[in-house]
């Protein structure tokens, strides 16, 4: 069996599925992130967001340069929400 | 992946414990059982908050500190130093900026100052701690969420600062191939880590993938811990590092490939070997040049790709500049990005040395605290860290990060005149 290339290890996402992704019409890094769940995981594309927008390039031909990172929110790393709703400390 | 039971640990990060246990997550989560009522949010309140330990952050907050600007420096890696720790080789560059010197002494040194400034109650080092993310702040100042974690607790910090200062480093790339994810397949930073910081042998035989100094110093740092370093396998027709690595290492007997890639890699659960590939003019691979190699060891020295997301949070105007390793934010020579009080340095500000990262933390360090109007001879300090890092720049080697920097630069000109 032929082996997959991984583009986000956090949630699974192979190359094929990315580029079936962009075959259907998801053409920007903000609609494959929501269809395909890259960079939402643990790392928050740490790893697969410079990937996808290479990957974006080559089959739009959309030049990265022109592209813009997707929207950062906090937290940037996972949080329990028991710490998130610690409360103040009153001292 | 779970770490000792803590699901949705970045395990590549993790420390290394005896006993560790890293198990595959699986498909459902357990409900926490943790206690969170003891842990109360903690509120700190100061005037400089340094983001990142590395070289320039600790550069950063040393010089605030010496003007008389209260600093809180931190950093999500147990120990202050950045990637200086794993840095067993010498740096180039000028005397004035420790030339001669390896990077883990370095770092040591760095590390006795800020301690001396901690004894005096200026600085102030939070580890095992993350800045979380951005939130509204009241009046001019800033407000960010750390998160510190104890063992398996956190305690969430809300930390409200006048000035911050960016510093976070850089995000290894990674490289889309078959076989990518089998264990086996590291970071170059990865491995460094764990042969010079754990002394922990990350394999017997290694392809390299990058001649640039990266792949080059690992190569040999390799080949010094006794393991066998095949080949260094190269995209470009070039070798990108500098001379003396690469000749060190073909007196060695290690060849360098250069336009050649890694096509696949193969092995059943771990990598038992790899098909390189030569590549024409279009990168696109050569029919009939594959070449089966066996190897457990795939080391990625591919280039390094700014950390952007926190500036980003904060607003701060960013672009794409490929001699910066990818999107930057926008600087002007004092570090200041296109929000006032917010500066950055380093590998986050364009991807450079550990020699320029800190001097480019000093130049924040400082320029943040004259805004707050700390001034011990601040100007005349920074003029003269200016002049030192385009000094360093000036050689052959830093022709890169200059056009990056002029890029910057230019870009920053045009929006704001």
């Amino acid at each position: 069996m032929k082996k997959k290339a991984i583009v986000c290890r956090c949630e699974d996402i192979t190359e094929e599925d990315v580029l079936n992704a962009i075959e259907e019409g998801y053409t920007d890094i903000e609609e494959l992130r929501k269809v395909l769940r890259i960079g939402m995981g643990p790392c928050q594309g740490r790893v697969c967001i410079q990937l996808v927008m290479k990957l974006l390039e080559k089959k739009t031909g959309k030049k990265v340069s022109k592209a813009s990172l997707p929207t950062s929110r906090p937290p940037i790393v996972p949080v329990s929400l028991g710490t998130l709703a610690s409360d103040k400390d009153e001292k | 992946m779970r770490v000792n039971g803590i699901p949705n640990v970045r395990t590549c990060i993790a420390p290394l414990k005896n006993d560790i246990k890293v198990e595959i997550q699986g498909k459902y989560a357990n409900l926490p059982d943790a206690k969170f009522k003891e842990n109360p949010v903690k509120t700190i309140d100061i005037d400089i908050l340094v983001v990142g330990a590395g070289p320039a952050g600790m550069c950063a907050s040393i010089e605030a500190a010496n003007q008389g600007a209260k600093v809180l420096l931190v950093d999500e890696n147990p120990c202050v130093g950045g990637q200086l720790i794993k840095q067993t080789h010498k740096f180039f560059g000028s005397k004035h900026e420790k030339a001669g010197t390896r990077g883990i002494q370095i770092a040591k040194d760095l590390e006795n100052e800020l301690k001396e400034l901690e004894k005096k109650g200026e600085v102030t080092v939070l580890l095992d701690s993350t800045v979380i993310g951005y939130y509204e702040g009241k009046g001019k100042k800033y407000k960010f969420g750390v998160l510190k974690r104890y063992g398996y607790e956190g305690i969430l910090h809300e930390i409200d600062c006048k000035s911050v200062i960016f510093a976070v480093g850089a995000m290894e790339n990674m490289l889309l191939f078959p076989g990518n994810d089998l264990p086996g397949v590291y970071g170059a930073g990865a491995v460094q880590t764990l042969m010079n910081v754990y002394g922990v042998k990350p394999g017997d035989k290694v392809i390299m993938v990058g001649a640039g100094n990266v792949g080059l110093i690992v190569s040999y740092q390799l080949l010094q811990a006794g393991i066998q370093v095949d080949r260094v396998v190269e995209a470009v027709p070039i070798i990108g590092g500098y001379h003396v690595h690469a000749a060190k290492l073909r007196r060695c007997g290690v060849p360098i490939y250069t336009s050649y890639s890694i096509k696949e890699v193969y092995g059943d659960g771990k990598v038992e070997g790899a098909v390189v590939v030569k590549l024409d003019k279009n990168w696109q691979p050569v029919k009939g040049s594959e070449e089966k190699v066996d190897c457990d060891t795939i080391c990625l020295a591919v280039g390094l790709t700014p950390s952007t997301r926190l500036l980003s949070q904060v607003g701060v105007e960013m672009e794409f500049v490929p001699e910066a390793g990818g999107f930057v934010a926008l600087h002007n020579n004092s570090m200041q990005t296109t929000v006032k009080g917010v500066y950055v340095a380093g590998d986050s500000s364009g991807i450079e040395e550990a020699s320029t990262a800190m001097i480019e933390g000093k130049i924040a360090g400082v320029s943040a605290a004259l805004q707050l109007s700390y001034d011990k001879k601040a100007k005349t300090l920074k003029k003269q860290y200016i002049a030192e890092l385009e000094r360093l720049r000036d050689g052959p080697f830093g022709e890169k990060p200059r056009v990056a920097k002029n890029k910057i630069k230019k870009l920053l000109e045009k929006k704001h005149v």
